[in-house]
């Protein structure tokens, strides 16, 4: 079983929001980035999990700049082979999810897993269109998975329910809660991280279809309105009359 | 040129957020002076497509696009596009969204912005679109550089508009004789809840504060009497005191409702990620300094176990009093 996790740096979720250069840029002075959760919690431990009953290897990979190198060692020390970083600036999907499948194509991996998405940008568009682009199936939202030979038994979200799916090896998959539970890195983990290899590669030819043109703090709300907790009648009707809510 | 529109049919009804979406598609449509084209499959009532602003509705027709497999989907939508010339196609945020719109962008070479939230503002043949980033603590503005554009639409964006149009419907045969997919679908489980949570305009979300899974008999009935989906924070689906799919947060779903309840939910902020784009807030607390009264905008102070059974009872005089 050879399995490649996508695995994206995002700021840590307390991280506190702010932009510069005109609101042109995020912020990332004082800011801590970490592997973005669902890539690490369901994605990459559920391949760790997948490499130590069946066996195999676990790559992980990244588009990004040096300054992800840290991000990249953590996924090392929780137990990833090695690592791939192509040297690219990810500021549009379909140019990461290109770079990946640059690298990807003839490398015969069984599965690649990407998460939900990241708690960044939010778009849930890397691993489609990753699979798009290496003609391959895509299972979307995966909340449990499990392999037997060549075939990947996967349950997943859908609108309204979940759906349970049988699909033959190679494929892609998002990963969402559900899949594994967090791991915490040991202290042997992160030594040996420290000599697993982390290749950096060139950035190969991609396409940039769209780019950030400026941000914008989300206007927080105005002062709550208490309602007495012996009175909820009251809420009922400022619900009603003041909110238009009911 | 047109706008293509991919629409969805639940319980023999077009979907709200297809409907969302088609209303969005339409007014770009509107803007390029261009037609809105929508796509759907199956059967059931589609005359609200036309009543959201599609003028033509492809049904698409081949046995093989039944159970919604994104690997069929995929190559249906980019025949019916080319057939339509559309260089701009629309879809929902969600997770039929969320499994085709990145495979017809990466297709077609389109740039996409996923989860939308305003109108693209169109200039010559640059889109800018909005969308929230980091969990909903901002918005980005993108650009769409390509000649050919996928959005895909956050619910809940925009209050739905019907007219009294009607849409000239065909039928397009999809050729998809080439194409196995390796995806054989087992089973699916259909959420036993009656209200999908993303399609619900009033949510009651409970927390720990509950105490555990026998109380949740209140949270229910204060959700029935408002018509309202039900849903919870992370550590009560982890503790299995609730399924997960009613888990919200950054982790969990992302909602947005008209009207969201919080009881007994402290407020950290990768919950609030996942809600704070709810249009009113309302929070029940024990703690007057729980975080969540910062982002609310009606609170009490006050015992779940007190306030709720007399809020189901003031629900219900209202109910009983607008019949
Ligand atoms: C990476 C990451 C991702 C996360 N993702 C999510 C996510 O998606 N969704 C999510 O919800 N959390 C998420 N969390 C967890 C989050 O940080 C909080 O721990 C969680 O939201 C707390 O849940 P809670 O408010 O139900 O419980 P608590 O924090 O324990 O709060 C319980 C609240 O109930 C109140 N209370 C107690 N008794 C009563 C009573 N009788 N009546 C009224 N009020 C009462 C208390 O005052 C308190 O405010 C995430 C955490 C991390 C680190
Ligand atoms: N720069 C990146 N490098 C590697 N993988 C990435 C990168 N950005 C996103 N991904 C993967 O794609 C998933 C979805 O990201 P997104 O489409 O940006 O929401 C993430 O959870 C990652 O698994």
């Amino acid at each position: 079983m050879k399995i490649l996790v996508c695995i994206s740096n995002v700021p840590d979720t307390t991280t506190k929001i702010s932009f510069t250069n005109n609101d042109t840029s995020f912020n990332s002075a004082g800011v801590q980035f970490v592997i973005n959760p669902f890539d690490e919690w369901y994605a990459l431990v559920r391949a760790l999990e997948l490499k130590e009953t069946i066996g195999g290897s676990v790559t992980i990979i990244h588009v990004g700049a040096a300054d992800s190198d840290p991000t990249i060692r953590k996924g090392l020390a929780l137990g990833a082979d090695d690592a791939v970083r192509i040297d690219a600036e990810p500021s549009d999907a379909f140019s990461v999810a290109e770079q990946i499948a640059a690298y990807a194509k003839d490398k015969n991996f069984d599965l690649i897993m990407a998460g939900k998405e990241t708690i960044s940008y939010n778009s849930s568009m890397v691993g489609g269109m990753l699979a798009e682009l290496l003609n391959l199936p895509y299972i979307s939202m995966a909340t449990k998975l499990d392999i037997t030979g060549t075939t990947a038994a996967i349950e997943h979200d859908i609108d309204g329910g979940t759906e349970v799916v049988e699909c033959s090896l190679p494929l892609v998959l998002s990963a969402n809660k559900g899949m594994a539970e967090a791991r915490i890195p040991n202290m042997r983990g992160i030594m040996a991280a420290r000599t697993k290899p982390l290749v950096v590669i060139p950035a190969a030819a991609a396409d940039k279809l769209t780019n950030i043109i400026s941000y914008q703090l989300t206007a927080g709300r105005t002062d709550c309105k208490y309602v007495d907790a012996e009175t909820p009648e009251k809420l009922i009707e400022l619900l009603h009359t003041e909110a238009k809510a009911i | 040129m047109s706008v293509l529109i991919y629409a969805e049919i639940a319980k023999g009804k077009i979907k709200k957020s297809s409907l969302e979406a088609v209303n969005y598609g339409s007014r770009i449509a509107a803007q390029l002076n261009t037609t809105a084209v929508a796509v759907v499959i199956g059967d059931g009532d589609i005359s609200d497509l036309g009543k959201a602003g599609a003028q033509k509705v492809l049904k698409l027709k081949n046995d093989k696009l039944a159970a919604l497999d994104p690997f069929y989907l995929t190559a249906a939508i980019e025949q019916a596009a080319a057939a339509e010339a559309a260089d701009v196609i629309i879809f929902s945020h969600d997770f039929t969204g969320k499994a085709i719109a990145p495979r017809v962008a990466a297709k077609l070479k389109a740039g996409m912005v996923a989860g939308a939230v305003d109108n693209p503002v169109i200039s010559g043949s640059s889109f800018t679109v909005k969308k929230n980033v980091f969990s909903g603590k901002a918005v980005a503005v993108y650009s769409i550089n390509s000649l050919k554009k996928v959005i895909s639409l956050l619910g809940s964006s925009f209050p739905i508009v019907l007219t009294d149009n009607t849409a000239e419907v065909v039928d397009f045969a999809v050729n998809l004789d080439s194409l196995n997919s390796p995806v054989k679908i087992k089973e699916v489980k259909q959420d036993t809840t009656e209200l999908n949570l993303s399609d619900a305009d009033i949510v009651v979300s409970a927390g720990r504060g509950l105490k555990g899974p026998e109380n949740w008999g209140m949270i229910e009935e204060l959700a029935k009497t408002l018509g309202a989906a039900t849903s919870c924070s992370r550590p009560v689906a982890d503790m299995h005191w609730r399924p997960h799919h009613e888990h919200v947060g950054q982790t969990g779903f992302a909602i947005r409702p008209n009207l969201y309840f919080a009881i007994g939910i402290s407020g950290a902020i990768q919950h609030l990620a996942g809600v704070n784009g709810s249009k009113t807030i309302v929070v029940i607390n024990s703690d007057k300094d729980a975080p969540f009264f910062k982002s609310a905008d009606y609170g009490i102070v006050g015992d779940a176990f007190e306030v709720v059974p007399k809020l189901i009872q003031a629900a219900k005089n209202f109910k009983a009093n607008q019949n």
